[in-house]
């Protein structure tokens, strides 16, 4: 877990006045869980977003794999191996899951076949292999626009682990989950991912989640890293405690 | 019911042949309901993109007008069908460069646009146009043979009764395939194609130039068959024809832009025979039922009796 897949160094962005990033500086370890926590506002979301490529940073640079991916296109970002799941689930609604799931997995070849069908035995085969790990098999025939919100943040993710990426970015995966199967749903998300040897980065509000799967947490505060390091560490930290999970649990 | 709609279109062609023979002046009208089925089939494309063309009319005119120019030159309908798709298309790729870029309300005014200019070219350029005039087509060789008038209709009518099953059946191959779902997929959700390094740009611009290039097609057989091209091809009432005959037809399936051109160019001959001076009221009405009581159009309304979906 010693190498580093993900450089962020420097990173700055700026909304008007807003700083969603004050100097970002994180690296990501191959392998690891890393959890990023924080109120809402302090550039979560932003940093997930400069690192797929939706938003460009003021200054600063995001290197993957070593080289550098600052700037560069979801298109191309995704290319290399990075892939990320959505907030607010972002679903083609009038497809059904395994539909959803499958053109996420013809789109690792480019989906330029004109004349032979989505569902065709390769692709339907790994949707479906993939849908039975997420749990999601009674469903695959559900379009998307019947779901409910947990159901959606799994098959949101589903699509994302798809694209067989080497880093997956998540932005509250289990925000919308009941909570009485939320630690099922992280439980089932985590093997997958081990299975994979998907390195992780998620934005949790959920401490029990974070302590139970993190590796390391980075705690954000207003465009800046207050705090980074092992959950038990960072989590007992008063001024963490003080400043960050008190404004969560009250959240 | 995707099963099921082969067998209704082997049916629907027979009832057009037996239309056909049945009442000669009616293959005229069934000729041009299929050259406009064909063309519809693009609009049916863009509508899978949530994207409405109210300029497609462009590409017939422009299929049509490249017959006619070109006829005295190549003069034999083999040639000149191809060169018509392709030209359409060469078209439909430079100004989809441009319109490709949009969505929603701006696509469809800036192919309105691209069509009113394409009009106002015909209209204008009368030295090379003919203007409002037009330009009359005669009837060419096919596959190297002079055919008698009668035999050349019946002929043209074949050739698009063809050209409409297996384009149809192309356009129903690449509907389920990934490239035609992630043409759906730009009607809900633009960005997730992006997420996923597919280029929605890419599959919109791809699936506008083979609409381009089922307008130009359709365009040529109306000049074959009408034979006689003004610039009204190219007006934007003929667009919101295209547009009309989609919605009337549905959208479900392949067959619906067929239903719809038949529908409504029987409707239109026949209100316009009874009713001369209030066909376009009956027609509005039509749309008006269709809209209200069968959203899914008349391919949605024979999927229900049928018992599937439309789509």
């Amino acid at each position: 877990m010693s190498e580093v897949l993900l450089q962020a160094s420097g990173l700055r962005l700026a909304f008007g006045g807003v700083k969603a990033a004050d100097g970002i500086d994180l690296g990501v370890m191959k392998g690891e869980f890393l959890a990023i926590i924080g109120p809402n506002g302090a550039g979560k979301t932003t940093f997930i977003n400069m690192t797929t490529g939706y938003l460009r940073p003021n200054a600063g640079e995001i290197s993957y794999e070593g080289q550098r991916i600052t700037g560069m296109s979801p298109r191309a970002i995704v290319k290399r191996g990075i892939a990320r799941s959505f907030q607010l689930p972002q679903l083609f609604l009038e497809h059904t899951v395994e539909q959803n799931v499958a053109l996420a997995v013809a789109s690792r070849d480019g989906i330029w076949s004109p004349l032979t069908p989505l569902l065709r035995p390769g692709y339907r085969d790994e949707a479906r292999d993939l849908l039975e790990r997420f749990g999601l098999t009674g469903i695959a025939d559900t379009r998307a626009d019947a779901l409910n919100e947990g159901a959606r943040k799994l098959a949101d993710i589903a699509m994302a682990v798809a694209l067989k990426p080497r880093l997956l970015l998540m932005d509250e995966p289990t925000s919308g989950v009941a909570a009485s199967e939320k630690m099922d749903v992280v439980e089932t998300l985590a093997r997958v991912l081990r299975e994979a040897k998907v390195t992780a980065v998620f934005v949790e509000h959920d401490m029990d989640v974070v302590e139970r799967f993190a590796d390391r947490v980075a705690v954000w505060s207003q465009g800046r890293i207050a705090a980074l390091g092992p959950p038990g560490e960072v989590l007992s930290d008063p001024a963490v405690q003080r400043e960050v999970i008190g404004i969560e649990r009250h959240a | 019911m995707r099963k099921i709609e082969p067998i209704l279109a082997i049916l629907v062609a027979a009832a057009m042949i037996v239309a056909a023979i049945a009442a000669p002046w009616l293959r005229f009208v069934l000729t041009i309901a299929l050259a406009k089925g064909i063309a519809v089939m693009g609009i049916l494309l863009l509508l899978r993109a949530g994207q409405v063309s109210f300029g497609h009319a462009l590409y017939i005119a422009f299929g049509a007008y490249t017959v006619a120019f070109l006829a005295p030159r190549f003069g034999d309908a083999m040639i000149l069908l191809p060169l018509a798709a392709l030209g359409a298309g060469v078209l439909g790729l430079l100004i989809g460069l441009f319109v490709t870029r949009y969505r929603q309300i701006f696509f469809g005014m800036l192919n309105l646009a691209m069509a009113m200019v394409f009009y106002s070219l015909l209209e204008k350029l009368y030295a090379i146009t003919k203007g409002s005039d037009g330009i009359r087509v005669e009837i060419m060789p096919i596959a190297g043979q002079a055919l008698e008038r009668v035999t050349y209709e019946w002929t043209i009518f074949g050739i698009a009764l063809g050209l409409a099953f297996v384009l149809g059946f192309l356009l129903r191959l690449y509907l389920a395939s990934p490239m035609g779902e992630a043409l759906a997929g730009i009607k809900t959700r633009e960005t997730r194609l992006e997420f996923m390094g597919v280029p929605a740009r890419g599959v919109l611009l791809s699936a506008y130039v083979m609409s381009a290039v089922l307008g130009g097609i359709g365009g040529a057989l109306i000049a074959m068959t009408s034979r006689h091209v003004t610039p009204l091809l190219s007006y934007w009432t003929s667009s919101g024809e295209l547009v009309f005959i989609a919605i009337l037809g549905g959208a479900g399936g392949v067959l619906g832009p067929f239903l719809g051109a038949a529908a409504y160019e029987l409707v239109r001959v026949y209100a316009a025979a009874s009713f001369a001076d209030a066909w376009q009221m009956i027609l509005g009405s039509v749309l008006l039922l269709v809209i209200l009581f069968a959203p899914g159009g008349l391919w949605g309304m024979a999927a229900r009796a049928i018992g599937g979906r439309g789509r």
